[in-house]
């Protein structure tokens, strides 16, 4: 039975991590399922690259903080907060590709 | 500043000054007898502009009522008050901004006390010879930093670490207010000073600075409380609404943040890799275990900005779907038929398009390519030298798009819907951020020095 990432996550965001960086939050609801993601190559650097459109060398690593039950990801902004062709000061919206994530 | 408990409580009014509070939760919290009334006013969050062009995020007479309150309690019961990041940038036009707000107020109360102010604006001369010296660095994914870049950069800021806040309060300032400041720094610098561990002091500064946003359901416009023991440290709610669990404590942790584990500052990084997050009564969260990993060399972020040059915007919306499957094809034939005119007229200046509908959100990110909406939002936006340019290149691209003969045109009377009249925006000044980078220093204070007034 396919999980999708709706169904178990309890938050998925994303924000800037300075002007420079943007950085995605999955916090999941259960230990278990974090656990699963921790130990199975299903978010990879590769997968979030495909979902994003962008080069895998500009997803800047992938962390598991044990303490929330979450999975961190964070990729090199396309343009920096404010310059010129921007199109999300705060990088509040950028998180909707995760939902496509499934296993 | 005898301290003869053994733990330290700090009352964090609000996550950024001038967002507000209850009033009964303030009272809650000063009920508690704080040792320390703190809050940080800043963000680089709001984008460059704020900094660049020395304006407030907040608004006034929001941040004038949060001051009131926070001012008149702590003078009155002799608890220190620390504001950090003046202005929400902490250059010299945001610590002029909240200086004179905090004179007011002490006129308008007519209440006496010694006020610090802290500066953070730094020499750009002091960096370039740090330049020279090699000792300036870019944070991940910025430029390097050159003479060129340094010298269009405006209001340079440096964030300060706890040190320079210190001497404020050893020299008898009863509010301190400073210019760019590390956000933890602001809570972390009167306990770590009265000998409570530093990593537990910054590491609840951190979550402090949020106030109640850490709490659950959390609130950007609560006050919380962190209690500083000698091993821990014990985030509270100040409002029967929220409580702290473990897991907002530690979700706080991940927030615009790059590595939840570690949390680089002035003079070196927090380190969660051994912390503990245990649930207490009352909807209590103690923390334990944070370590502080030194750098060898002391480093300070520097801020700055530069000015990209003047913006007019146009936005109009589209609703004919035979100009809407070619949309891309358009804007391009528009921007080069546009360009011609610009170099003939010597003209200098760029269009960025915005497409709501179709990618406005997530630019080159947006994975979806096929569209299924029936209307479109267009906002155009011109970026030039001068605001007249601006104007000037707004309203080309505005008028020429509006009359376009596209392939496959039937609706020839005009190709965009105008919410307004007029249909062009003067948006002033544009900046962008231009230093985001480290500077070794010798001392974290010999670039913040304290001036103390008597009000």
């Amino acid at each position: 039975m396919t999980t999708k990432i709706t169904d178990v996550a309890r938050v998925v965001r994303s924000k800037n991590a300075g002007p420079f960086e943007l950085t995605l939050d999955i916090i999941l609801r259960e230990r278990s399922d974090y656990e699963h993601l921790r130990d199975n190559e299903i978010i990879t650097r590769e997968k979030i690259a495909e979902l994003y459109g962008i080069p895998v060398e500009d997803v800047l690593h992938i962390l598991c903080f044990e303490p929330a039950n979450a999975i961190k990801i964070t990729l090199k902004r396309p343009i920096p907060s404010g310059a010129p062709g921007e199109t999300d000061v705060y990088g509040a919206q950028q998180h909707a590709p995760l939902f496509a994530l499934e296993w | 500043m005898a301290h003869t408990e053994n733990e330290f409580r700090i009352l964090s009014p609000t996550a950024i000054l001038g967002y507000g509070f209850p009033v009964e939760s303030f009272q809650r919290g000063l009920d508690r007898n704080p040792h320390l009334i703190a809050v940080d006013a800043g963000s680089t969050d709001p984008g460059p502009y704020y900094l660049g062009a020395g304006k407030s995020f907040t608004d006034r007479n929001a941040v004038k009522r949060d001051l009131r309150h926070m001012i008149t309690a702590g003078v009155a019961r002799k608890v220190p008050v620390v504001v950090g990041t003046a202005g929400g940038c902490g250059a010299k036009p945001h610590l002029d901004w909240c200086r004179e707000i905090i004179e007011e107020i002490a006129a308008e109360e007519k209440i006496n006390f010694t006020l610090g102010v802290i500066p953070s604006d730094i020499d750009p001369e002091v960096i370039r010879e740090k330049l020279k010296a090699g000792k300036v660095t870019p944070l991940k994914y910025v430029h390097d930093l050159t003479e060129e870049i340094l010298d269009k950069s405006v209001n340079i800021v440096a964030q300060m670490g706890h040190e320079p806040i210190i001497k404020a309060l050893e020299a008898g300032c009863d509010v301190v207010l400073t210019g760019r400041c590390y956000d933890p720094a602001v809570f972390a610098s009167l306990p770590a000073h009265l000998g409570f561990d530093k990593a537990l002091a910054l590491h609840c500064g951190k979550i402090l600075e949020c106030a109640a946003i850490a709490a659950t359901p959390g609130s950007g416009s609560d006050c919380a409380m962190g209690t500083i023991t000698q091993d821990s440290f014990i985030l509270e709610p100040l409002s029967d609404k929220r409580k702290f669990t473990s897991y907002s404590a530690a979700a706080h942790t991940l927030y615009e943040k790059t590595d939840p584990y570690h949390l680089p500052g002035p003079g070196g990084a927090l380190n969660l890799e051994k912390c503990s997050f245990t649930e207490l009564d009352g909807g209590r969260v103690e923390v334990k275990g944070t370590t502080f990993d030194a750098t060898d060399e002391y480093f300070v972020k520097l801020e700055g900005c530069q000015l990209t040059g003047y913006r007019t915007i146009s936005i109009a919306g589209l609703r004919d779907p035979i100009m809407m499957n070619s949309i891309d094809e358009i804007l391009e034939l528009v921007k080069n038929q546009v360009q011609v005119t610009l170099d003939e007229e010597k003209i200098n200046g760029r269009i960025v398009t915005h497409l709501y509908g179709k990618n406005g959100v997530m630019g080159a990110l947006e994975p979806v390519q096929n569209l299924t909406g029936h209307e479109m939002c267009l906002v155009i936006e011109a970026i030039a030298p001068t605001q007249k340019e601006a104007d000037t290149v707004c309203g080309l691209f505005r008028s020429t798009l509006l009359h376009y003969g596209y392939e496959g045109r039937i609706a020839t009377a005009g190709n965009l819907a105008f919410p307004y009249s007029p249909s062009d925006v003067k948006m002033g000044e544009m900046f962008e951020f231009s230093l985001y980078h480290l500077m070794q220093v010798d001392d974290p204070s010999e670039l913040f020095k304290l001036e103390k007034n008597s009000l």
